[in-house]
């Protein structure tokens, strides 16, 4: 067990080294100086985008390659968490220089060592191609997507090892739960929570000081701190990156949660589908208990807190924080009504907080840049940051952390570098199946809690995935509540049977089978949902539906009365055709044609040989087959 | 910090209440005198707000809210409550509609038409177009595995109360929900059969049904086809508690007593002989207290425990075979009047036993399996040939044209019709008890007994306990019903800790007046009076006005000893009237 | 009643049930442990037969539909093996208007099991699937990843004894 001393001696001797990896070559020189550290960090992604295209291996290589060189005591080699940029991984930054390598080969290697590590020479062609200008080199934060960022709950994020207690301590780990503990009462806590405006990061956005005064002021003989690490929005993976990157991070807030509202025991609740995320926690926690800032005697104070991990196993319902909690107990993860709220009965029906990831690792900052600091960023009603993963129809594919109150324009057309191959922006869907979609005239709205909810979608978690003009809002929709569909719990009749039903009618619409009756069938069910359901997935099922209506009803009307799908994506709408004069007549179609659709017609092309084919839209199975086979464009679809 | 109760003002539709912080939404309206639906509610039995039919409004809520389930709180004072506006009663019919869309609607022939829960509320809130949201309908395989009751998912709601009766209630889980979302029913594991799981037959989940998806297997043709068989002397023998019941199935108060209506109504439908379980009943107290006699007297198994209940003896043998021999020897009275009807009546008669086709009228469904156990009084014929319930008694009378509530009184048939008070009161929680300690006191102490109210056994708690000092002798002796309190006592038996002579158990909670073979009772009215205690009170008031009120002063009782089984406990009646149990598995 | 009991006879070895019997007595004391050791008797034996879930009730005193009811809804949890060689079957509209149906009904047929199961012998486990892109092909079929196209009822003997 480690004193406060203790504490900050590693940090003294860590410090150094880690700021290194964020302010460059200044301190390295000293360090050096010192001898203390190395001359080169060579940090690898080790997030689970970057390990799916093999960052092991590149580490592997690069260990081998320094060992060629003889460059042991020179060079260190660190696995980092997630940089964000996950579509260009590999990722790879070597300090000091701060070069950023992206789609890291193993056949790159050997040319970086020998060429950066030994030689001093930056391998230019396999930088990140944003951060080679003809000016010069800059650096990765001066490049469109990190300049608007500012990452405070991804700080250590690719930037420590996540496997290395130490190195969170250098981060200045642990000195806000040394500072609370030694310091601080546990209302003093909550005040400073109160005053930073910190709001949840899992959706609903209540404000966590609040939350954890109602727990604090409850008494009970046990009481639990929870993490929601149950991250299930398709597309959505901000969670999983503090995980994976930063760990002990979580494990310091929550024994500071632990510790203000008088709980010894937390859990998290993390899913099943993020291995390396659980490896990592099961690795932190152990670290944390070796040194005693988990267990019964946490730095000497005489606190008691452990936290426990409890895996999920495939219910996105169990995001929803009564049912993470039936769940950890060990049933079905269905929800509970509420009230009673789980700050008065929540965990074997003792007071519980639940956090989400995000939420916690925001948390120790506060504590130790005081709530000002964090009330300075974003909105009047919105403060601090918050970490999106963008997706979908965007350049720059990625994690992003921004200041609360950035527009949706900033987001797609700066950060994200527009929309690729030209196409038009159409509208970006936040919160995932709960949220909605913001369309292009409501891209200068300050994207906050209040807003968001204002034009009729929602933060959520933190999904953004963007949409361009070749995507059929019906379908979006559609997908959603197939979605919503599979992971209804049953529960209540509403949402068991009325996401079925809503899911019917959308299939119906997107058939061209539908009539005005049936949309407004959907839309009254729709209502019905929101005000019935017993917990937030079924009350805000239908949200994908209604702000599709809201900004896009004409697409739906489009598919009800004119049977047309706008964006040519309803296949049972789409009409196949070909273009007699375009088609040479070679019959590639025809063979490729599932359903004999297509044959030969007596026309021959003016220029052609062959007659040209067409097709028979009766048997037409609408699976673009012969249009992806037409080496002459002759096909098209509407 | 005085734990004083603290009072919250809301108004509930406009009427001021007050009630005790943590007081649900459900009973301030009650309170107030404002009834709102609900289906899926059953006090103390499914307390979950899943069916959202009970939704309302309030001033200091956000949303609709379930009465059923939200306590009301400090934060709440001052709520202006809303149960009847336009946008609740629009919900309530939305759900009922999006209910009826996963519903089989055959309603005309079903079970429980003009008694479903679901039928009352869709035509209460004035839902008119039940197809509304007509779509896809998964179709279940009935489950008729089951010696006593049918599982039809095509009519389930989902409200989960069977589960509730199941899981909570009685501690078994034979059911419950399984898969997720629109593919969630309810079910066992792996999709068994009841008939192959550890069900105890208990029936509760029956009763605790809203609609037609749980109901007891109907054996009321097997009745009418040997009354209408001319080679066949069909005999009845209605339980003490029926007499209790029945009359709610012709829309007479909770808690009338009908015995001379029964008698006759049993009478008009054919039988040969209409006798009475109560006689059985007395034959019981007197095995079972001559067996406790000995027991404590010769260092026997201790405590002893009652086998009236075939439910509970069923939950004993699978779930604590190893202390099966604290279970009395004794049959059933349902079991002991059969045996006794083949031999010794059959013998005094001249009667086939083999013709004699024994009925059983019973508050049960677990009869219906035990009268499939083995060990019968004449080897190859069964003591009981049918057991039927409450319910389905009620059935035949209606459809065999009879105007119940305008049946002149009658009586039971002699030998086996005749019976005391003490048989009677074993159709509610401790009155086994009671009346197996009205004779075992004065056996034990050879005089008579002039009080013989032991009124520490009665009433609906779950588990009583009460000390008697007899013959200087001191008796500890505890009474449970359901079993989930009979886990209680069992679990006491085998850790060596139980300080108990006698224990009654009945698998019921509140015994057999609330059977899974009673009427049914809809859940709005179950919710708010107690049913229970009121049906009780008709056996005790029935107990109460005999002059003959222990077991071994019946007539009848002397004289079948007299001319048949000799002394009480005789090898004899051990042979007839007795039993042995076998070791069960909980899963298989 | 039809019952979901996996086709594939229990091969669990006395060794599994040491493990199993390991994990539930280390964990059977915690609260809500059912969830820990149901992921980890699948770890144990790569499903939850019948077999494996008696033994967690009659160790942990759990009612046997208490952890089937947990086992269905979360969608980690499986009641069948997978097969050594799992086939899946396009179901898409362009394979199932070319007859993938047909496909299907007859792997059934042959291999004696419904979809979502496993051939007693552990060998075959049968999926239908949405559109895996491979109209051009259709019906097409997967096994282990590797794609049939064209299929008719007749090449499948040959196809299936390539895994015999």
């Amino acid at each position: 067990m480690i004193s406060i001393t203790e504490l900050n001696k590693i940090k003294a001797e860590q410090e150094g080294i880690i700021s290194m990896r964020r302010e460059g070559e200044a301190k390295i020189a000293e360090l050096n100086a010192q001898g203390k550290s190395y001359k080169h960090h060579v940090l690898v992604c080790g997030g689970t985008g970057c390990t799916s295209s093999h960052s092991e291996d590149i580490i592997v290589a690069f260990n081998d390659e320094i060992k060629k060189n003889g460059l042991e005591n020179e060079v260190c080699v660190v696995r980092t968490g997630c940089h964000g940029l996950c579509a260009l991984g590999p990722i790879v930054i070597i300090y000091p220089e701060a070069a950023f390598y992206a789609n890291m080969a193993i056949e790159h290697v050997p040319e970086i060592v020998t060429e950066h590590l030994v030689n001093g020479n930056i391998v230019t062609k396999y930088l990140y191609e944003k951060t080679v200008t003809p000016n010069g080199i800059i650096s990765m934060h001066e490049t469109d997507f990190y300049k608007k960022q500012n990452r405070v709950a991804l700080r250590n994020c690719g930037v420590i090892d996540p496997e290395n207690i130490d190195e969170y301590i250098g981060t200045g780990g642990y000195q806000a739960l040394a500072k609370v503990l030694t310091e601080k009462t546990p209302d003093d806590v909550i005040q400073i929570l109160l005053d930073s405006g910190l709001r949840g990061r899992g959706g609903a956005g209540f404000p966590t000081g609040r939350k954890w005064m109602f727990a604090k002021a409850n008494k009970a003989d046990q009481k639990y701190v929870c993490c929601n690490a149950d991250e299930g929005d398709p597309g959505a993976f901000m969670d999983r990156s503090v995980l994976e990157g930063d760990p002990h991070v979580v494990l310091e807030a929550m024994a500071i949660a632990g510790y203000t509202i008088g709980s010894s025991q937390g859990y998290i609740y993390v899913r099943a589908e993020y291995p390396i995320a659980v490896q990592r926690l099961e690795i932190a926690i152990k670290q944390a208990r070796e040194y005693g800032l988990l267990g019964d005697n946490i730095l000497g104070t005489g606190f008691k807190f452990d936290i426990g991990l409890r895996l999920g196993a495939g219910a996105f319902v169990c995001g929803e924080e009564t049912a993470l909690m039936t769940s950890i107990e060990g049933h079905r993860g269905e929800p509970r009504p509420r009230p009673p709220f789980p700050a008065v009965k929540g965990l074997f029906e003792r007071p519980t907080i639940l956090n989400n990831v995000e939420t916690w690792a925001n948390i120790p900052q506060i504590i130790m840049r005081g709530p000002e600091w964090f009330a300075a960023m974003g909105t009047e009603k919105s403060k601090g940051t918050k970490v999106f993963a963008l997706g979908g129809k965007i350049q720059n594919t990625g994690l992003v952390e921004i200041p609360m109150g950035t527009t949706l324009r900033e987001v797609v057309e700066e950060i994200g570098g527009g929309v690729p191959n030209g196409k038009k922006f159409k509208a970006a869907q936040t919160g995932g199946p709960s949220g909605g979609c913001i369309p292009a005239s409501q891209m200068d709205v300050p994207m906050d809690y209040d807003n968001l909810i204002a034009i009729g979608s929602m933060m959520g978690s933190g999904g953004l995935i963007v949409m361009d003009e070749d995507n059929c809002m019906v379908d979006i929709a559609k997908f959603f509540l197939e979605f919503t569909v599979d992971e209804s719990c049953g529960k209540c009749a509403p949402c068991r049977i009325g996401t079925r039903r809503m899911l019917e009618i959308l299939e119906k619409i997107t058939k061209g089978q539908a009539t005005m009756d049936d949309l407004d069938r959907l839309e009254k069910l729709a209502a019905h949902l929101q005000k019935s359901s017993l917990c937030a997935l079924g009350q805000t099922a239908p949200n994908p539906i209604i702000s599709t209506l809201r900004y896009f009803r004409d697409e739906y009307i489009a598919h009800i009365v004119d049977k047309k799908c706008p964006a040519g994506v309803c296949k049972d709408l789409l009409q196949f055709s070909i273009d007699k004069d375009k088609c040479i007549g070679c019959g590639l179609c025809a063979k490729n044609c599932p359903a004999d659709a297509i044959t030969r017609t007596d026309y021959i092309a003016p220029g052609h040989k062959l007659a040209s084919m067409a097709i028979d839209a009766s048997k037409c199975v609408k699976c673009g087959a012969c249009m992806a086979n037409c080496k002459f464009k002759a096909i098209s679809k509407q | 910090m005085a734990d004083e109760i603290k009072m919250v003002n809301v108004k509930v539709n406009g009427i001021p209440v007050s009630v005790p912080e943590g007081t649900t939404i459900l009973d301030a309206a009650h309170k107030a005198g404002v009834k709102i639906p609900t289906l899926c509610f059953l006090r103390d039995t499914n307390e979950v707000g899943d069916c959202r039919i009970c939704l309302v409004e309030s001033t200091k809520a956000r949303g609709l809210v379930a009465a059923c389930m939200y306590p009301l709180a400090a934060s709440d004072e001052g709520a202006e409550i809303k149960t009847n506006s336009a946008k609740v009663l629009d919900s309530r019919r939305k759900t009922l509609q999006l209910i009826l869309s996963t519903h089989d609607r055959k309603c005309l022939s079903c079970v429980r038409s003009g008694k479903c829960e679901l039928q009352k509320l869709c035509n209460e809130l004035g839902v008119e177009d039940e197809k509304l949201y007509e779509g896809f309908r998964p179709e279940y395989e009935k489950d008729t595995s089951a010696v006593h009751m049918v599982r039809d998912n095509n009519k389930c709601v989902l409200c989960r109360r069977c589960v509730g009766a199941c899981e909570k209630v009685q501690g078994i889980a034979v059911i419950g929900p399984n898969n997720r979302g629109f593919a969630s029913c309810i079910g066992s594991a792996f999709d068994m059969g009841l008939a192959d799981t550890s069900c105890i037959h208990c029936g509760q989940c029956i009763v605790a049904c809203p609609t037609g998806a749980l109901y007891e297997k109907d054996d009321t043709y097997k009745v009418e086809e040997a009354i209408a068989d001319p080679d066949k002397f069909v005999v009845v023998q209605p339980a003490p508690s029926v007499r209790a019941t029945l009359g709610e199935e012709f829309g007479m108060p909770i808690g009338t007593d009908v015995e001379g209506k029964l008698a006759t109504a049993l009478r008009a439908l054919g039988f040969d002989k209409v006798f009475d379980t109560d006689f059985a009943a007395d034959l019981t107290i007197v095995e079972e207290a001559t067996e406790l006699v000995e027991r404590v007297k010769n260092g026997g198994v201790l405590p002893m425990i009652t086998s009236c209940s075939p439910g509970w003896v069923k939950f004993c043998e699978t779930y604590y075979p190893e202390q099966i021999a604290h279970l009395s020897s004794c049959k059933s009275p349902q079991q002991m009047f059969g045996a006794t009807v083949k031999t010794y009546y059959a013998q005094k008669m001249g009667i086939d036993p083999a013709k004699i086709v024994c009925v059983g009228v019973m508050p049960c469904t677990a009869k219906k399996f035990e009268v499939t156990r083995d060990q019968s009084a004449v080897p190859g014929v069964p003591d009981v040939d049918i057991s039927i319930t409450t319910r389905e008694l009620a059935r035949m009378i209606k459809r065999n044209d009879i105007d119940f509530a305008a049946l002149p009184d009658g009586e039971f048939d002699d030998p086996l019709g005749e019976s005391t008070g003490a048989a009677v009161i074993f159709g509610a929680t401790g009155g086994v008890m009671e009346a197996a300690l009205r004779t075992a006191v004065e056996v034990i102490t050879g005089e008579e007994l002039k009080a013989v109210d032991f009124t520490e056994v009665r009433g609906m708690q779950g588990i009583k306990e009460a000390t008697y000092n007899v013959g200087g002798l001191e008796v500890k002796v505890a009474v449970a019903s359901s079993l989930s309190n009979a886990r209680i006592i069992m679990d006491q038996i085998k850790a060596g800790t139980s300080p108990y002579t006698f224990i009654e158990i009945m698998a019921c909670p509140g015994g057999c007046i609330n059977g899974g073979g009673q009427p049914l009772v809809d859940s709005e009215v179950r919710n708010f009076v107690d049913v229970r205690g009121l049906r009780a009170k008709a056996l005790y008031d029935n107990d109460a006005a005999k002059t003959l009120r222990k077991s071994h002063e019946n007539p009848s009782i002397k004289k079948v000893y007299e001319e048949f089984f000799g002394e009480f406990g005789s090898h004899k009646a051990h042979e007839i009237l007795h039993t042995h149990y076998v070791k069960r598995s909980i899963n298989g | 009643m039809a019952t979901n009991k996996s086709t594939v006879p229990f091969k669990g070895t006395e060794e599994q049930k040491q493990k199993l019997l390991q994990v539930i007595s280390e964990l059977k004391d915690e609260r809500g442990a059912l969830m820990p050791i149901l992921q980890k008797a699948q770890d144990i034996y790569g499903y939850l037969p019948i077999e494996v879930q008696t033994m967690i009730s009659d160790e942990t005193g759990i009612p046997l539909e208490k952890i089937y009811g947990v086992v269905t809804f979360y969608a980690q949890f499986s009641l069948y093996p997978k097969g050594k060689y799992a086939i899946s079957v396009c179901l898409g509209t362009a394979c199932y208007v070319k007859g993938s149906g047909d496909i299907y009904n007859k792997l059934c047929e042959k291999l004696g099991i419904e979809g979502g199961q496993c051939t007693p012998d552990g060998k075959f486990s049968l999926d239908a699937c949405r559109c895996i892109g491979a109209c051009g092909l259709a019906p097409v079929m997967t096994i282990n990843g590797e794609v049939y196209g064209k299929l008719t009822v007749d090449k499948l003997d040959e196809i299936l004894a390539k895994y015999e």
